[in-house]
């Protein structure tokens, strides 16, 4: 039977992700691709394979299992995962041998979990990726009963897991003036800074609302702004003066007024932020901004590196395949465990 | 961010990787058309480390990469470009297309084209006259993939946006306000009127070119019968045609 992992119960936002598809905005396309790029980047680093296809959880996980023995790993935010009932290790890799069940459960913190397989899943490339992305029509949801082609693994490690920064519980997101900033009053520019904001329970792919401790924002004339380009991060004003950070499934233009940018590098962490979450901004300079983007890079570069053997004590573990450290094995071969 | 700087053209940072290039404040014909023969000759110029670019209603973007070239260095060659013409007086690029999208209004498929010619103060005869024989131009995509926003139609249809939304018009459909048309790629809801439905498909997996428009396309909207159109549906280009613009 051809590599593939089954799908027997489904969470209510399970999409294929990479890296979506960079190069439309023209046509009204935007990039799509994975809420948490650094998730995707983790468990690519985590299985030593480039540019794979993942399944991004929102809020829950779903019940698996594997036609063959599957190397997988789990990034992202952390939910509630076990292979037959033994718990399993998040940010980690691990042996999925074939029949034995993956029950993904609910996020127990952040808001997207990512699912990888040695291989990356498999699934028709349209314009260039793989990436479902709903709000233009291209791709579905993966749903209960489907079956995900699974690409050859070149083989490798598992049993490794991430020291992973906490992204996963909102935080201090920062952010640069960008070309609508000084629509608005300075007062509110500053009071962005200082005051707290709290994730609403409105959120998806498009973006997330964050509702501020003080009064709405806005600028004189708002609704009159010309359309304009919209960039991953924009923080655009609605009706209700809400901040709504724009992400992975934006429209590619906008006529709300937009305060600020959230950086690349904290991207992941308001994209995790679960419903409820406390949030900051603080401005920073296009500098400061280029300095943290270098450094993302490198941090980004370093993952397989730091990627380090779980070591627990067997007497720790009473499922030995959890805790299993090493399993070489390649595409085609077949392993009795 | 020199938004008091009231002599456009105007260049503004988007996020960290990108550069906006205004050349208006407001949807205006001129803008436009330097907006897309700016972009053109950007693209055509192919610098470094410049990944991407866009034209929308007034402006061009830029994303590049801002670690392989400094803000300072893209900048410094735009305001070359920029002082390097009058924009708002250049041609637009080669290699563009006019297409005929057939298209019915009003009657069941087309249910506010009467409401539409009133706010305009044209008899129906002299709306479905006016409308479809406008060349309008793709003056930017965007809300759904491949979806257009043209203009610009006759002064007597600078009609608002209706206050409420109709909750869903179909694919395909004809929109208008403010002097403008939106031909939807998606079903959707707007605050648009539908004056025509057309059976056209903007957005085609698996082609070349898997948009049907690009940004200063020219499009016309003749008029077809119901009859006409039902037969069109079957085609999978929904009767529309185009030809390259000299």
């Amino acid at each position: 039977m051809s590599r593939a992992l089954f799908v027997h119960r489904a969470g209510p936002a399970l999409t294929l992700q990479d890296d979506g598809r960079p190069g439309w905005i023209t046509y009204g396309l935007s990039r799509g691709g994975a809420m948490d790029r650094l998730a995707l980047a983790e468990g690519r680093a985590l299985l030593g394979q480039k540019g794979s296809v993942a399944l991004e959880m929102g809020g829950m996980g779903g019940l698996f299992e594997a036609t063959e023995d599957l190397r997988i790993a789990l990034t992202g935010a952390p939910m509630r995962a076990t292979i037959d009932g033994a718990p399993l290790l998040w940010h980690a890799s691990h042996l999925l041998p074939r029949g034995a069940t993956l029950d993904i459960g609910p996020a127990t913190s952040g808001a997207y979990g990512y699912l990888h397989v040695g291989g990356g899943f498999e699934g028709p490339e349209l314009l260039g990726a793989v990436s479902a992305h709903l709000t233009a029509g291209l791709g579905r949801a993966v749903e209960a009963g489907a079956r995900l082609p699974v690409g050859p693994d070149r083989g490798g490690a598992t049993g490794r897991k991430l020291p992973v920064e906490d992204r996963f519980g909102g935080g201090t997101l920062r952010v640069v003036a960008s070309l609508q900033t000084a629509l608005f009053p300075e007062d509110q520019r500053d009071r962005f800074a200082e005051e707290g904001f709290t994730r609403d329970n409105r959120a998806n792919r498009m973006g997330v609302k964050v509702n501020p401790d003080g009064p709405g924002y806005g600028v004189e004339g708002g609704l009159s702004v010309v359309s304009e380009v919209i960039a991953l991060g924009d923080i655009q004003m609605t009706g209700d003066g809400a901040p709504f950070v724009l992400l992975a499934e934006c429209q590619t233009t906008g006529g709300y007024p937009r305060l600020a940018t959230v950086i690349p590098a904290d991207l992941p962490r308001i994209a995790q932020a679960p419903a409820g979450a406390r949030l900051r901004f603080r401005w920073i300079s296009l500098d400061e901004a280029l300095a943290a983007e270098v450094t993302r890079r490198r941090l980004e570069a370093e993952l397989s590196r730091r990627a380090v053997p779980v070591v627990r004590h067997p007497a720790d573990v009473p499922d030995l395949l959890s805790h299993k450290l090493v399993s070489g094995f390649s595409s085609g071969d077949h392993h009795d465990h | 961010m020199a938004l008091d700087v009231a002599t456009y053209p105007i260049i503004r940072t988007v996020g960290i990787d990108g550069l906006l290039v205004s050349f208006g404040d407001r949807l205006g014909e001129p803008a436009n058309r330097a907006a897309i023969a700016f972009r053109a000759e950007v693209e055509r110029a192919g610098w470094d480390g410049v990944e991407e670019t866009s034209s929308s209603l007034v402006s061009c973007y830029l994303r590049f990469d801002p670690l392989a070239v400094r803000h300072a260095d893209l900048e410094a060659k735009l305001r070359a470009l920029m002082g390097s013409r009058d924009w708002l007086e250049a041609e637009l690029p080669h290699g563009r297309r006019l297409h005929r999208i057939p298209t019915v209004y009003g009657g069941a498929l087309a249910p506010q084209f009467g409401e539409a010619a009133a706010a305009a103060g044209l008899s129906e005869d002299d709306a479905l006259e006016s409308l479809s024989s406008a060349r309008v131009r793709v003056t930017a995509l965007g809300f759904a993939p491949g979806q257009p926003y043209l203009g610009q139609l006759p002064e007597c249809w600078d009609v608002p946006r209706q206050q409420a939304l109709t909750p869903k018009v179909p694919k395909g459909a004809l929109v208008l306000a403010i002097r403008q048309f939106v031909l939807f790629a998606v079903t959707a809801p707007t605050g648009w009127r539908h004056v025509g439905q057309t059976a056209a498909t903007l957005f085609r997996m698996g082609d070349a070119r898997p948009f049907l428009l690009a940004p200063g396309d020219e499009v016309i909207f003749p008029a077809v019968s119901e009859e006409a159109f039902s037969n069109m549906a079957a085609d999978p280009g929904g009767g529309a045609s185009w030809e390259a613009l000299p």
